[in-house]
């Protein structure tokens, strides 16, 4: 390898930032719009980060990061968190679900404080947060990312009673643990019924990675059962890598239905029948993993964040809100249109947040934001496929424009996919250890 | 005199007044674009593996060579082009690299958010791997990085100085996808690391790449 000389990059960087220090007086004599620096009150500036999922935890470390002259506090309602990521493979028996479980040990290394609570109103004129254990939070800024809440009625016979038999396992943790339990228990030769649910929802691949690994555990320990997909869409993410997988390496056991052929899904349960139904059949079932419609968490439309949609309107560079200044909303919860409802999404949502909170703090205008998605799946655990993004800010701030990315290809090499599911379990470790490290 | 002091300053101003527009349009911050790769690649750019290479620390030059590479889908022509058309880029070296995901990624950074990227993550110090070796194949591949690989992987293969890639610390399956592709053809070596690759294993056979990789995986 020929030696590299790596002055000219640093030269070139120099005689820019020279050139700079020789013309910024004149500049600023000359534009109204350049300033000085906001000079800051003496009192501390105070964030509130409701919830301690990706968005929230991530937003509060930057934000710790960003200026550690911010008071940053955290309120979760539980004491640790399970990750959605990976329960699937949970759901499979591949991992153990202690392995996505993580408490927040570490948040205070950071600088940031944690409340155990659940909060029950964010006060957008008073700029205070309440919460059920009778805290009052004053804040500057507040940031919200509550994740989601599942609409139980948008299926006759569902509830949140009804999911403790027909688990959603949506939300990771007891439900993860349950729709394990009950694949381990059923017989062989049963029929395991999945109800993905309309657009909007929490990760578009997820129903999908769900039935692959659900057929990874019946293929190996109840061959003759079957797996029905009974979609409420006509389509779905990563559709033709997932067919393509199911087939590969399940063969006939899983099926999927469009909506379009059951008259648009699952409508209704019976959870002492064990039956699922669409407008057209009945199916008696072994096991049912229904998960519902989904909106914007509860605490977000009790404090009025969201619009008719039952999701929250942001401003797509700074997050802030639409119906009150001050809130941030990052995550699933929000309508960052352009980008999916992923962990990954959230993430760089919130370091996208963050660094506006702290600009805006500090009296500045917020800073130009960049945004990336990254998804794996697993369809089996040497068979993974991805899909990626680099995204950029429209001009028109009305969406994050997709400038770069894609799927797996579909005629990736077995090495290749084998290697996807090695980069997905470090996606885990990375992602976790940027939430909890 | 007074047109004289006049021009220039008036020359300087409206530069100035370009200079800044440009550096606003130039767009998002070092720490902004870099942030969003943390999620694979790690805090800090210093990944927890087991497969996702740690970024941080790396050779400047040897970003941008590997970034070229994947934003053009190993388009030699097209990279040299690039090359060759940037004087920041005059000593970035080409060759081709297969990917999973980077290839996807890639195409969304101009050249010059590749230049930030790349001296942003050079900046952060490389952090070795916590990952666990097998001394007896450790102490072979010392001698064998000694004799074969030390001359441009520098300091055991941990130095980022020599622009090659850094080796030592970093991921084992990382480094065995990276060994593998490069016996596939899937990947470009320079000339004289393909001569040192077939001597090292016409002296020590199949087990010449398993037991560098364990030296640079026992480098704590």
């Amino acid at each position: 390898m020929s030696k590299i000389n790596k002055s000219k990059l640093e030269n070139s960087k120099l005689s820019r930032r020279n050139f700079l220090k020789v013309t910024g007086g004149a500049v600023a004599t000359t534009s109204a719009g350049i300033g000085f620096p906001f000079i800051a009150n003496a009192a501390k500036k105070r964030v509130v980060v409701v919830g301690g999922g990706v968005g929230g935890l991530i937003a509060a470390k930057y934000i710790a990061k960003g200026d550690s002259s911010i008071e940053v506090t955290i309120v979760e309602a539980k004491p640790d968190h399970h990750t959605c990521f990976m329960s699937n493979e949970v759901i499979g028996g591949d991992r153990d679900i202690s392995t996505i479980k993580f408490g927040y040990d570490n948040i205070a290394d950071h600088g940031i404080k944690l409340i155990q609570d659940t909060v029950t109103m964010i006060d957008a004129e008073a700029h205070k947060v309440m919460t059920a254990g009778g805290n009052t939070l004053e804040f500057d800024r507040c940031v919200v990312s509550p994740g989601i809440s599942l609409k139980y009625d948008s299926i006759e016979g569902y509830s949140e009673e009804a999911a403790q038999i027909m688990p959603h396992s949506w939300i990771a943790g007891q439900q993860t643990a349950l729709l394990r339990k009950q694949l381990e228990d059923m017989e062989d030769g049963g029929l395991v019924v999945i109800a993905p649910p309309p657009n909007p929802f929490r990760c578009p691949p997820g129903p999908y990675e769900r039935a692959a690994q659900i057929a990874h555990h019946l293929k190996h320990n109840k061959p003759k059962s079957k797996l029905l997909i009974l979609d409420a869409k006509d389509k779905f993410s990563k559709q033709g890598l997932f067919m393509q997988g199911y087939k590969d390496v399940y063969g006939e056991m899983i099926e999927w239905v469009a909506a379009a052929d059951t008259g648009g899904g699952v409508k209704s349960v019976d959870t002492k029948a064990m039956t699922v139904s669409t407008d057209f059949d009945d199916h008696k079932v072994a096991v049912a993993n229904i998960i519902p419609a989904q909106h914007a968490a509860k605490i977000a439309h009790d404090s009025d964040l969201v619009d008719d949609s039952g999701w929250c309107p942001v401003d797509l560079g700074t997050f802030e809100s639409k119906k009150h200044k001050d809130i941030h909303v990052i995550g699933d919860a929000s309508i960052a249109t352009g980008m999916p409802k992923s962990g990954y999404a959230a993430g760089t949502q919130a370091k996208a947040c963050a660094a506006a909170v702290v600009s805006m703090l500090q009296g500045n205008d917020a800073p130009i934001t960049s945004y990336a998605n990254a998804c794996y799946s697993l369809i089996a655990p040497d068979y993974g496929i991805s899909v990626v993004a680099v995204y950029k800010l429209a001009e028109d701030r009305a969406s994050i424009e997709k400038i770069a990315g894609g799927l797996t290809p579909m005629d990736a090499t077995s090495e290749a996919r084998n290697r996807e599911v090695q980069y997905a379990y470090s996606w885990f470790n990375n992602m976790t250890a940027e939430m909890f490290g | 005199m007074l047109n004289k002091l006049f021009l220039p300053t008036l020359f300087l101003s409206i530069l100035g007044l370009f200079y800044l527009n440009t550096a606003f349009a130039e767009g998002a911050s070092p720490s902004m674009l870099a942030d969003t790769c943390l999620g694979c690649h790690g805090p800090d750019g210093i990944s927890e593996g087991p497969a996702t290479p740690t970024i941080s620390g790396m050779s400047e030059l040897y970003i941008i060579g590997a970034m070229l590479a994947y934003k053009y889908d190993n388009d030699e022509d097209k990279v040299d082009e690039i090359i060759e058309a940037d004087l920041d880029f005059e000593d970035v070296e080409f060759f081709a690299r297969t990917s999973t995901v980077m290839n996807r990624i890639a195409k969304g950074y101009s050249e010059d958010e590749i230049k930030t990227l790349a001296k942003h993550f050079s900046e952060i110090p490389f952090k070795n791997a916590n990952q666990p070796a097998n001394a007896e194949q450790a102490t072979v591949g010392s001698e064998l990085h000694e004799t074969h690989c030390e001359k441009c992987h520098e300091n055991g293969g941990s130095s980022a100085d020599d622009d090659a890639g850094v080796l030592a610390g970093q991921w084992v399956p990382y480094l065995e996808y990276t060994m593998a592709d490069f016996a596939s053809g899937d990947r470009d070596m320079p000339k004289k690391m393909k001569k040192q690759m077939e001597e090292a294993h016409a002296s020590s056979g199949d087990e010449a790449i398993r037991d560098l990789i364990q030296f640079y995986a026992s480098q704590k």
